[in-house]
């Protein structure tokens, strides 16, 4: 069952293979651009504005809620540019590969019981794996780019990327753990119809027994994402934005939506994995109606995910690469372990 | 350079670089790679340009190339009155830029044997006091932002701008106040000033605080800047550093308190604050007590003003005697002084203009040698220079 045979239950008509695919691959490409333009505004524009004792932007539109389309519309408007010495077909390739990690994260999130692009088996292991191709993208810009600043930004993300692909994964293991399956709707469904310790009136969602796991997912989302603590990939007062240096218009466009989908996308993993996902722990999650609130609850949890993600954004400086390095394999792997064999013994136990 | 090669941070520097020149031969063939830093680049204040030699992310050798932003304010002066020169020097250190009038004046005015009274001398002091607290809080906003947190930097510039705003109601001029004049002030204080620069006064301490918890308490801040550029104070010394940077290295020395001018510190009771660690935080830390310590000068120079005239007699056109003059004062970035040489014409024969910056820049190939490319950001940001102030 899949969003669009839902909408074709709806529509009682029966709708052939092709046509459903079309309208999956719509949704998905039309849910990239408007999480990126939701985060971009409420959380870059108003919020750090707000942060800063500022108003932010308040001309285009009600409060300005429409300067990131003027924004947009801008950089499509840009010449293309490529530098003279640049590799042209990667150089040209790289935002697009940046961009499909995105879009591939997208394919497994569940917003509902039947509204899901494809329910895979092996959903949260998928989704981890096309993550981490953005470091391709990331490598090829800072090569490609013929830039002594974007090579050492290159370089930088993929070292950070790697570093952090092991603790996100790790804290995940927790969770696999205690539900038991890779399939992230069956860890919304144990969620919803889960007991802590015996007593089951909201449910389980397993930020309350992975409280760990959330803490350091988190922290490798963050460095995922490369923001600030960890943003010396692209760090403006060192090496000038890194590998998006030479890049404009609609190619930084893309490297732009890229980076505020991806934070989309892991905040709608962590509310799957630690918040119950669409459910709610009461009524029957089974039931359609939540094919229709569960985007609604879902857009709510990630919102409030990435308002701790961007809090830390805009709130602290940034680390060296050394020290981030040291963070992610003295600590948070080592924190991560503990968790998995703490959970592995209480679930052995209970 | 014998002193200093002796130091075992050269030491350390020379390792890094036989080790970068044995890496070199002995496993790939890995060059090292030239790295323009600027002149257009957000960490030089967009006209200072470092050229670094880098062994993967570490620094062999930099060195700053001066000189993008030299507009010749030596050779101006030398065709302009007295009076013509402070619109000038006004834009030398252009974040505290009534306190490059001060010392300029304070020279000729030992030339011409004339002495502000004393209100004038206390009004000059209070606003040379403003003037270093619009400049600095600017660079503890401007460290973090170097550092890679957001949000300090406008905050800075929230609180700064009241600052600024006493400094226009007195002067009526923000960034050039063009009021300091050879034997007084341009004017008296607008009335209802001294109240509010009380309050304004207040706001600093508070942000003072603030930041001291922000920026200073942040764990992430501490890892990125302690035991980052340790200056020594003998090397320090050597390569003529001055005001803050000096001071974080622990060398207790202030003009204000250690200097002759005509100034009215001595009648007010303040701390000079140093810290013995010489590391980019302790240059931060050193500059924010600084400002809070400011703030309290300010308060006790406006509480024990004396009444009187703002001007000595000068003449209306003026002269100034053959001979010559030095006056140095401790500014915002450290010690800035004039040496005037006077034929007794119209226009100085010659003055030279000691600024901070540029003795503080000139530390860095020494300071940035061994280091990593985040630390050269962090280095340039703590020493804290202005290009004006180093191209003149």
């Amino acid at each position: 069952m899949t969003a669009a045979s839902v909408m074709s239950s709806l529509l009682a008509v029966e709708v052939p293979y092709w046509a459903s695919s079309i309208i999956k691959l719509g949704v998905v490409a039309l849910v990239v651009p408007t999480a990126a333009l939701i985060l971009g505004y409420v959380f870059l524009m108003k919020m750090m504005s707000f942060m800063q004792s500022r108003l932010g932007p308040m001309e285009a539109g009600p409060y300005g809620t429409l300067q990131l389309l003027a924004d947009g519309l801008k950089f499509i408007q840009k010449e293309d540019i490529f530098p003279e010495k640049a590799d042209r077909t990667v150089f040209a390739l790289a935002p697009l590969v940046v961009l499909i990690s995105t879009f591939l994260i997208f394919v497994v999130i569940p917003t509902g019981p039947d509204a899901v692009v494809a329910q895979l088996d092996v959903g949260i292991f998928y989704a981890l794996a096309v993550s981490s191709l953005s470091v391709v993208g990331i490598l090829m810009a800072g090569w490609a780019s013929a830039n002594k600043y974007a090579l050492m930004g290159g370089l930088r993300a993929a070292g950070q990327l790697i570093a952090y692909e092991l603790p996100l994964v790790l804290a995940v293991m927790g969770v696999v753990i205690q539900a038991g399956t890779l399939d992230l709707q069956k860890i919304v469904a144990a969620q919803a119809n889960g007991e802590i310790f015996g007593w089951g009136g909201i449910g389980n969602p397993f930020i309350l027994t992975q409280f760990v796991g959330f803490f350091i997912f988190l922290v490798a989302v963050q460095a995922e994402t490369t923001q600030p603590p960890f943003d010396m990939p692209v760090a403006e007062s060192e090496i000038v934005g890194g590998y998006q240096v030479e890049y404009t218009g609609f190619r930084f466009l893309f490297f732009f939506m890229g980076e505020f989908g991806t934070a989309f996308a892991f905040g709608a993993l962590a509310s799957v994995l630690f918040l119950g996902g669409w459910a709610l722990p009461w009524g029957d999650i089974t039931h359609w109606g939540f094919n229709i609130a569960g985007p609604v609850i879902m857009l709510v949890k990630i919102m409030a995910v990435s308002a701790l993600i961007f809090w830390f954004r805009f709130t602290y400086p940034r680390l060296r690469e050394d020290q981030l390095q040291r963070l992610a394999w003295k600590f948070l792997i080592p924190l991560s372990l503990v968790n998995i064999v703490v959970t592995g013994v209480f679930k052995v136990v209970l | 350079m014998t002193a200093v090669g002796a130091d075992q941070r050269q030491q350390m520097a020379y390792v890094a670089t036989q080790a970068a020149d044995a890496r070199l031969n002995v496993e790939i063939e890995t060059e090292g790679m030239t790295l323009n830093i600027g002149p257009q680049h957000p960490a030089t204040h967009g006209t200072l340009r470092l050229v670094a030699r880098l062994d993967g992310e570490q620094v062999v050798e930099a060195e700053p190339i001066m000189g993008y932003m030299h507009r010749g304010y030596e050779k101006l002066a030398e065709v302009r009155t007295y009076p013509q020169v402070t619109t000038l020097i006004n834009r030398i250190d252009w974040l505290g830029s009534f306190a490059n009038e001060v010392p300029f004046i304070l020279a000729a005015e030992k030339l011409m044997e004339v002495e502000a009274p004393p209100r004038a001398q206390w009004i000059r002091t209070a606003l040379f006091e403003l003037s270093r607290i619009a400049n600095i809080t600017l660079f503890l906003g401007d460290m973090a932002v170097q550092l890679g947190a957001l949000t300090p930097v406008f905050m800075a510039f929230r609180d700064r701008e009241f600052v600024l705003n006493q400094i226009e109601a007195a002067t009526g001029g923000r960034f050039h106040p063009n009021f300091d004049r050879i034997g007084g002030l341009k004017d008296d204080l607008p009335q209802g000033w001294i109240d509010d620069t009380k309050q304004v006064m207040e706001k600093i301490r508070d942000f003072c605080d603030e930041f001291e918890e922000l920026v200073l308490g942040n764990e992430i801040f501490q890892a990125r800047s302690r035991g980052i550029g340790i200056v020594p104070p003998a090397v320090g010394l050597a390569y003529g550093l001055s005001g803050a940077n000096i001071r974080a290295s622990g060398v207790d020395w202030d003009l204000r308190r250690d200097g002759h001018e005509a100034l009215a510190y001595d009648q007010v009771d303040w701390k000079v604050w140093t810290h013995p660690d010489g590391d980019s935080f302790a240059r931060y830390w050193v500059r924010l007590q600084e400002t809070r310590e400011a703030t309290h000068i300010v308060d006790q120079l406006l509480d024990g003003l004396p009444s009187g005239p703002i001007m000595a007699k000068v003449p209306r056109i003026i002269k100034v005697p053959a001979g010559e003059a030095y006056a140095a004062t401790e500014n915002p970035l450290g010690e800035m002084g004039y040496y005037i040489v006077s034929k007794g014409d119209l226009v100085p024969f010659r003055v030279k203009i000691r600024s901070a910056s540029f003795s503080n820049i000139s530390i860095t190939p020494w300071l940035l040698k061994g280091v990593y490319v985040p630390d050269i950001i962090t280095i340039l940001a703590s020493l804290y220079f202005i290009l004006g102030d180093i191209d003149r």
